[in-house]
């Protein structure tokens, strides 16, 4: 049944409201002062309108930036996810001890500070001194991440993978936990094959819990900065420069106020855009099946 | 479908000392409708479980016609089976859930059509064949279960593992009467587990109530109502239950607190006997029988329920629709042929 | 004390939950709230507690408005379908509670405490956890928590529909004993008929967020005064047929009957209406014949329930004792003109059956 409509419930928002504008609408708007003004030093500032997101927009590599953002989420979600469910359907259904040391290993490698994380994979990947870089090499692979743009993007995605399965794993662990043992019984005895187990009746129940991972994991990703930072600092080259890394470099290195606030700006639009896009979507695949 | 033989069946839960199921013997006849009644805990769950195939027993053999299935799976076992909440495949609609198992068993389309429609039909959701499942209400998201258990012809039998737990009073009627028709139908030998007496009454041919793991006893509805096996069965079944009251047979006299108050016929003297009766079977007096005190009277409409005590004995008495409780009425007289004579719990037999 | 609802409505978004509704509760009654799931009986009795304030209308309690108070500064306690209890705390400690936020003294907390465990039956098991206890022990843990509250008010929204038919049987027959004593007002909402019947004190019938029908339990219950009303409260529902009478002529369905008992009635179309209980399969005096098509019968070991098509209504017949009738034919049934009730083509009560006269 649904809830009434009371007004005064907003004043029980407020606080948060507070909160939220300390946190994020104050700093936002110093973001947003840089992006539409230039300054030569000194305090000085002129307006200059939209041409520092002009200069963004046009730039390529802004646009190389986002390309391979684009592309690195995109390959995260596709090995994640399935993964994740599939290690999640081979987790012991009953709880026992092996359930609880499998959560716990699972649980390990999201409990690492980020930063480490970085570094771990940065030791481990080395050549000279790292376990993993020292037995590809020695096993005659040609593997150097510090060098080859293709190791270090497969370097630092396996490192994504190793760092976040583990909560897609969770989540959908929750999801199938949820199921009443009824429903397994009952595609026993209309004896459903394993794929329909899965299709009609593990993924539906799965999918809310799901499309939350894939959030989290998209916002996550398209975030990201400190593991590829500590491991290749966004080389070689600009191979792993992602959005932030760009942005971070452009604001800090360069010192571009400007134009790296604009970018921001338009860095947060975007990934607000895509967190309503799958909002919206979530809602209403979930209200068609209501 | 068969015939379903259990041979001295048991079965003890894994680090448990207690026999969830004692030893049993019984053969369910082919196309015959079952109950196991019986509260929560009594075994009855584990005995449906063990005929379907998700459990096996620790002991004994169970047979389908003259085979031996103990260690079979449902699958081989080719049964169908309900369960307390609605399982529908909610990706699907109405249709395609009941068509789910005849494809999965390769069954041509044609067919299954056929089959999907009349089943639809007998089941009253022949309108509803192309919504999604999962928007359905409880009453006919169970019909969806029900159905699917019955599209398949050639099932062995139907088992029902309290199916009506979610469906509202009124609804329950309603299936209930679908349920009964479809066995009248089809004639799938089918077993279903309650906790009420009604539902196992109503629906089955034959009862089994349980209690403690323990089959108690086995009979028709009117068996039951009217010659208990044990003085749970006359507890359980009726509302309310089985008056019981102690007392001693001499001379085929039932003697309590020294008060004389019936004569049966062909007994042997029992000395710690409990005398039952139905409170359908008994009636107020003003002098003649027991002596009671009257607590409430209850009016359930079709009929009035006396709450009395006797000694420290709770004496029910039901009074049908129009009978009038005449402020001197103070007494209860039984009708000596529905009394039943129990000793430690068991029924004693008469000539 | 008394708990008063003035015009108390609910509406969501345009969608109506509760229509303009009065009601008033007095000092140690017991009120049943009766109607199918969905009808809005947890609704009427969260805006009672002050869970759920209403969109219209007022609440009071003796003669204070207590529509704004929260429900913690109420006089309320409330007890669920789902056994709710503190699963840390042992029996005891779940009882006491409510006494001990309160404040209460010790010794005082002790009396009430033992007080309810031995109502409820609970006193062996005062040190365990609920968790250890049957679902109906749970569920005793919970009442006992709220009488021992001592509350104003105590909702107890279909507190036992989760437990085992004999459970209920017991507990149902118990609770308005326990409770009478107690002088709170009680709500009780049920789906059950008969469990309305037995604890007896006031019912009202509610049908789609509407009390159709408000009054003594039993009266309600013998007295429909509408055919609404009559199919909420009764299990299996009434069975109907149109009446015609033009004259001295009177039929019922397509077969002329005897005049009987309908001599007074003015001329007209009626929708006829008796329970399953009255149906006989023997005539008896003054009783009207039909003709139906037996479909199926369920034999409870001392009743008989016969399912039967007269034409294009389903009728459900509750015989006293076992009838072995052959299904797939016509049957002749009777009813007793005395009890049948006659209803108007709007479904208003016009008549009601005799038999009930001088009982009220």
């Amino acid at each position: 049944m649904t809830k009434p409509i009371n007004q005064r419930a907003w004043f029980l928002v407020l606080p948060v409201l507070i909160l939220v504008a300390f946190s994020a609408v104050i700093p936002l708007m110093t973001v947003v002062n840089y992006a539409f003004q230039d300054s030569f030093g000194n305090n000085e500032f002129f307006w200059v309108g939209f041409e520092w997101f002009e200069e963004i927009l046009r730039s390529e590599r802004v646009h190389d930036a986002l390309g391979r953002q684009i592309l690195f989420t995109l390959i995260i979600l596709v090995i994640e996810i399935p993964l994740g469910v599939f290690v999640a359907l081979h987790m012991p259904r009953k709880s026992g001890t092996w359930t609880s040391i499998c959560l716990v290993l699972l649980a390990l490698p999201l409990l690492i500070p980020w930063n480490v994380v970085g570094t771990i994979w940065q030791i481990f990947g080395r050549v000279d001194i790292g376990l993993l870089g020292y037995i590809l090499s020695s096993l005659g692979f040609d593997y150097n991440y510090t060098q080859d743009s293709f190791d270090a993007w497969v370097t630092i995605i396996i490192m994504d993978v190793w760092h976040w399965t583990s909560l897609v794993v969770l989540l959908s662990y929750a999801g199938l936990r949820s199921i009443p043992d009824a429903y397994y019984q009952a595609a026993k005895i209309d004896q459903a094959s394993r794929w329909s187990i899965f299709r009609h009746i593990e993924l539906p129940k799965m999918k809310n819990v799901l499309l939350i991972a894939i959030l989290l994991r998209f916002m996550d990703s398209f975030m990201i900065y400190t593991e590829p930072f500590v491991v290749t600092g966004g080389g070689p080259g600009n191979a792993t420069t992602f959005l932030s890394i760009d942005l971070v470099k452009m604001a800090i290195g360069q010192f571009d106020l400007g134009p790296a606030a604009a970018f921001s700006i338009i860095y947060f639009l975007v990934i607000l855009l895509v967190c309503w896009v799958f909002y919206t979507v979530m809602m209403n695949t979930g209200k068609v099946d209501g | 479908m068969a015939k379903i033989t259990l041979r001295k069946l048991a079965h003890t839960y894994e680090g448990s000392k207690e026999q969830a199921l004692k030893p049993l013997n019984h053969v369910w006849e082919d196309g015959a409708a079952y109950a196991l009644l019986g509260p929560s805990g009594c075994g009855k769950s584990t005995l449906l479980n063990i005929i379907s195939g998700l459990l096996e027993p620790s002991e004994g053999q169970i047979l389908f016609d003259d085979q031996d299935v103990t260690a079979s799976g449902t699958v081989e076992r080719n049964i169908a089976q309900v369960f307390q909440f609605p399982v529908v495949y909610d990706t699907m609609t109405v249709g395609e859930n009941l068509a789910f198992p005849l494809k999965n068993r390769g069954m041509d389309q044609d067919k299954i059509e056929k089959r999907v429609t009349e089943i639809a039909k007998m089941i009253d959701l022949s309108e509803q064949l192309d919504s999604r499942a999962s928007g359905l209400s409880a009453d006919l998201q169970q019909k969806i279960s029900l159905g699917r258990g019955m599209v398949r012809e050639d099932v062995n039998a139907i088992l029902f593992d309290e199916p009506l737990t979610v469906i509202d009073p009124a609804m329950k009627t309603d299936l209930r009467i679908q349920l009964k028709e479809l066995h009248h139908e089809f004639g799938h030998t089918m077993i279903y587990v309650t906790h009420d007496q009604t539902e196992a009454l109503t629906f089955a041919d034959q009862v089994v109530v349980m209690n403690q793991g323990e089959v108690l006893q086995i009979g028709t509805p009117t068996e039951l109502f009217e010659r208990p096996a044990h003085t749970f069965v006359g507890h359980f079944i009726g509302s309310p239950g089985m008056n019981i009251v102690e007392g001693k047979l001499v001379n085929n006299h039932i003697i309590i607190n020294d008060t004389l108050c019936n004569i049966l016929s062909g007994y042997d003297d029992v000395d710690n006997a409990q005398i039952g009766i139905r409170p359908e079977y008994c009636a107020l007096s003003a002098s003649e029988g027991l002596p009671i005190t009257i607590n409430r009277v209850e009016d359930l409409g079709k009929h009035k329920v006396v709450r009395a005590i006797y000694e420290k004995s709770d004496i029910n008495i039901i009074l049908r629709e129009g009978e009038e409780i005449e402020a001197d009425m103070n007494h209860v007289v039984f009708d000596s042929e529905k009394i039943g004579i129990f000793k430690n719990d068991w029924r004693v037999e008469h000539d | 004390m008394s708990l008063r609802l003035e015009d108390i409505s609910l509406s969501v978004g345009g969608e109506a939950y509760i229509y303009p509704t009065d009601l008033t509760f007095e000092k140690g009654s017991m009120n049943v709230l009766l109607g199918a799931t969905g009808a809005g009986k947890t609704t009427l009795m969260r805006i009672m507690a002050g869970l759920t304030p209403p969109s219209s209308g007022k609440i009071q309690w003796d003669d204070n408005d207590v529509t704004g108070v929260r429900v913690q500064n109420r006089d309320v306690s409330f007890v669920y379908q789902q056994f709710i209890n503190y699963p840390t705390l042992s029996v005891y400690e779940n009882i006491a509670s409510p006494l001990r936020i309160k404040g209460a003294r010790d010794a005082e907390i002790d009396h009430a405490v033992k007080d309810a465990a031995r109502l409820m039956k609970l006193e062996e098991y005062l040190e365990r956890t609920p968790l250890e206890l049957s679902g109906g022990q749970q569920q005793r843990c919970a009442l006992a928590r709220a009488l021992v509250k001592g509350a104003g008010l105590v909702l107890l929204d279909e507190p036992l529909a989760n437990l085992d038919y004999k459970l209920r049987e017991e507990l149902r027959s118990e609770i308005p004993a326990i409770f009478e004593r107690s002088g709170s007002i009680f709500v009780y909402a049920t789906t059950d008929p008969e469990e309305a019947l037995l604890l007896g004190g006031n019912t009202a019938c509610l049908h789609e967020g509407r009390i159709i029908a408000y009054g003594k339990t039993g009266e309600i219950y013998h007295n429909p005064q509408s055919i609404l009303a009559a199919n909420v409260f009764s299990s299996p529902p009434m069975n109907f047929a149109w009446l015609t009478k033009y004259g001295s002529e009177v039929r019922i369905g397509g077969a002329l009957t005897a005049m009987g008992g309908f001599r007074d009635l003015e001329d007209g179309v009626y929708k006829a209406g008796f329970r399953p209980n009255h149906m006989g399969i023997e005539p008896e005096l003054n009783s009207v014949a039909f003709e139906a098509h037996l479909k199926s019968k369920e034999i409870t070991g001392s009743e008989t329930f016969l399912h039967l098509d007269h034409e294009d209504d389903h009728w459900i017949g509750l015989i006293h004792g076992v009838h072995d009738l052959p299904l797939d034919q016509d049957h002749r049934v009777y009813v007793a003109s005395e009890h049948i009730y006659l209803f108007g083509v709007d479904g208003e009560l016009k008549r009601p059956a005799p038999y009930m006269e001088g009982w009220f």
